[in-house]
């Protein structure tokens, strides 16, 4: 998908048609959805950085025991450790850094590798 | 139809947007952003979102909830929040926010507050 803001929008609705036919919990399906919009935003903005000659790739796996979701950005990766916890009292008001959060609270499992060939993929695992 | 609609009355000295649709990355939170700019050119500083109507927001709407409260508060006036829906009542409880912003679920209460 093109790196570009309405790709968030365009990824949510595929993904969400996926869940719906997995079928998985309404309130599940609601936290995968709020995963996959801060997922691929960060792939667009921080990991591609709204280039459009880069991808993001989102690769969806459903099995009888959880829905995978794997985003994977052209970028040259980050620490996911070194983002400050938004709940922290001095970052509480801050405008960004949320969204790496929301994917930890709404999902089960989330981790991130560096491609050897480049680029970040986050996978995200959401149990039944 | 826009990701978000919002409609602005006054209510005495308080401006009120009701707001229907999604606060999200890109339409949905510009479209927050210029009508609190705008209210703030106007002089209009006491503000109240109604977002009875707005079924979802992501870290981005969240984020632009919490500048508007900043800009706002630097600017002399006071913003509040009336009729969260369960989920955004939620997500402001995780994230801490709802500590901070000032959360109503009765207009008049709220309206109410501002004097």
């Amino acid at each position: 998908m093109p790196s570009r803001i309405d790709t968030v929008a365009t990824a949510a609705a595929a993904v969400a048609d996926f869940v719906g036919r997995s079928g998985i919990s309404d309130d599940a399906a609601f936290g995968i959805d709020m995963a996959v919009r801060e997922a691929v935003t960060n792939a667009v903005l921080h990991g591609n950085r709204q280039d459009e000659e880069k991808v993001v790739e989102i690769i969806l796996k459903s099995s009888p025991d959880a829905v995978e979701i794997s985003v994977h950005d052209q970028g040259p990766g980050f620490n996911p450790e070194a983002v400050p916890d938004p709940t922290e009292q001095e970052n509480i008001l801050k405008t960004s850094g949320r969204g790496i959060f929301f994917m930890r609270t709404f999902m089960d499992e989330v981790d991130w590798t560096i491609r050897p060939g480049g680029g970040t993929t986050v996978r995200m695992l959401k149990r039944r | 139809m826009a990701e978000l609609n919002i409609n602005e009355r006054q209510a005495g000295d308080v401006t009120v947007l009701d707001m229907s649709g999604k606060i999200t990355i890109g339409e949905g939170s510009v479209a927050l952003r210029t009508a609190i700019r705008r209210l703030l050119e106007e002089g209009k500083k006491r503000i109240l979102l109604n977002l009875a109507g707005v079924g979802y927001i992501d870290s981005s709407g969240i984020g632009e909830l919490v500048s508007s409260y900043t800009a706002i508060g630097k600017d002399g006036g006071q913003l509040k929040l009336l009729n969260l829906t369960q989920k955004l009542q939620d997500l402001l409880t995780i994230t801490k926010l709802l500590t901070v912003f000032d959360v109503y679920e009765s207009e008049a209460d709220a309206l109410n507050s501002f004097k």
